[in-house]
């Protein structure tokens, strides 16, 4: 990618090694900012759309904390409730206004593809903050970041995603993202949640090493990084069942017995019951830590799709 | 007395090699139903040399739009498109697969943003193969069944 300035940030699969590199390296450069210990103004007056059609905490705040860090402000809505949407208006029309209020749009959005939508009706940078069930680029690389910031590397690594991996996005895209990076990946789910075969294909066609189990004592011994997501209620017709299943795939000390001593474990957030709470004061809980990166790397990409920094 | 099993159209539009059974599928993109107001002629499961079997399409008073032709290409990407004026092949086309079919199908998952109110056109890459299959560029779903979704 020559020029970062005005891009867009809309889906994982737009970014090469390459691109993902630069992130990661901008970012490390934006921690101590993003913790408050040195103080930026690279983005005094510019201005930072955040449109929020759904509700979310962790996107939209950390989108503010790092607008603000870097010494811009930021307008916006966290519901459609009040605007003009609910009197029926398109999200083209929605974003062709904004583009005269702001430098820069933040869009979530309950619907795929929405923000690819958005971007082709403004001028103005589109950051995809997440729509529907499809793509949530910034997550995918906070997740990259925090692998890369706690182990000093990713290529080598063996990285194990755990969890609902047939409707789990996060773990869709990031396995898309680490396909470049030559680890070796485990797909650990229950049975009728597997990784979707075409992600399977298409990151072995990248020549990563690739195994899939059903068992998490299989993955726990040779395991550098333990991505645990959330294995949804919803998707079984029977509770008991549920519970069964989730009480299989449950991080607590005991499973970690037999983990290397510097394993990461990391977990988009929320959680339910994955990860039992009293590993959290074990070295191994890193996701508090993921949670926090969210603002380094959305700092980096805000300055350089504003054109600033870089 | 030898009787043709299809007869020669005056002016028109024969499109020959479709996959055997898709012919009712080309009537479909072609928008010919119980409305239609000129000879059509389905010729289904016919014996041929380089498909073993194929289904033709015979379209009386009528050429079709380069639109049409891509619609065609989607769902048989092999078919070849013959104009007909006065008994004769004026021009004959082989179908060529779009590596992009814009405003031609619709999205089949219903969360997708295209399939809101919103001003945009339809927009899939075409994946080559047999079938051809269509991933949608906002969504990223992909469309198995090109035919079912053609609008």
């Amino acid at each position: 990618m020559a020029s970062w300035k005005g891009r867009d940030i809309l889906s994982i699969r737009d970014f090469s090694r390459g691109d993902m590199e630069v992130v990661l390296k901008h970012a490390r450069k934006m921690a101590p900012f993003a913790e408050g210990q040195k103080s930026s103004q690279t983005l005094e007056g510019k201005i930072l759309a955040n449109l929020f059609f759904e509700p979310s905490t962790r996107t939209r705040l950390s989108f503010e904390s790092a607008m603000i860090r870097l010494g811009g402000r930021v307008l916006g809505f966290s519901s459609v409730e009040g605007t003009s949407v609910q009197k029926g208006e398109t999200l083209a029309d929605t974003v062709r206004m904004v583009e005269g209020y702001a430098d820069a749009i933040v869009l979530r959005h309950p619907h795929e593809g929405a923000a690819r939508l958005a971007a082709e009706f403004t001028e103005r940078p589109v950051i995809n903050g997440g729509d529907g069930a499809g793509q949530h680029p910034t997550q995918t690389l906070q997740d990259l970041y925090t692998i890369w910031d706690e182990k000093g590397k990713i290529e080598g690594l063996s990285i194990a995603l755990v969890g609902d991996l047939k409707y789990g996005r996060t773990a869709h895209s990031l396995a898309h993202a680490l396909a470049g990076f030559g680890t070796s990946l485990s797909f650990v789910s229950p049975p009728g949640l597997e990784m979707p075969w075409e992600i399977i294909e298409e990151v072995k066609k990248s020549g990563t090493a690739v195994s899939t189990t059903h068992r998490l004592e299989d993955v726990v011994p040779v395991a550098d990084v333990l991505y645990v997501t959330r294995i949804q209620r919803e998707r079984f017709p029977d509770p008991q069942e549920y519970e069964r299943v989730a009480g299989s795939y449950r991080v607590d000390l005991p499973l970690l017995r037999e983990a290397k001593k510097d394993l990461i474990l990391l977990h988009p957030l929320p959680r339910t019951t994955e990860i039992d709470p009293v590993v959290d004061r074990t070295p191994y809980a890193k996701y508090f830590r993921q949670a926090f990166n969210a603002v380094p790397v959305r700092m980096a990409l805000l300055e350089m799709i504003l054109g600033v920094g870089g | 007395m030898r009787e043709l099993r299809v007869t020669p159209i005056k002016n028109g539009t024969v499109i020959d090699h479709i996959p055997a059974g898709m012919a009712l599928k080309v009537l479909k993109v072609l928008g010919i139903d119980e409305a239609v107001t000129s000879t059509v002629t389905v010729a289904m499961h016919v014996p041929s040399k380089a498909m073993g079997w194929k289904d033709i399409v015979k379209v009386e008073d009528r050429e079709l739009s380069p639109r049409e032709v891509d619609k065609i290409a989607l769902i048989a990407p092999r078919a070849s498109v013959n104009v007909i004026r006065n008994y004769n092949v004026a021009e004959k086309h082989v179908v060529r697969l779009p590596d992009r079919a814009v405003g031609i199908l619709r999205c089949g998952n219903p969360n997708c943003i295209t399939n809101l109110r919103e001003p945009v056109e339809t927009d899939f890459l075409v994946l080559r193969g047999e079938p051809p299959r269509v991933a949608c560029r906002y969504c990223d779903r992909i469309v198995e069944d090109v035919a079912a979704a053609i609008v």
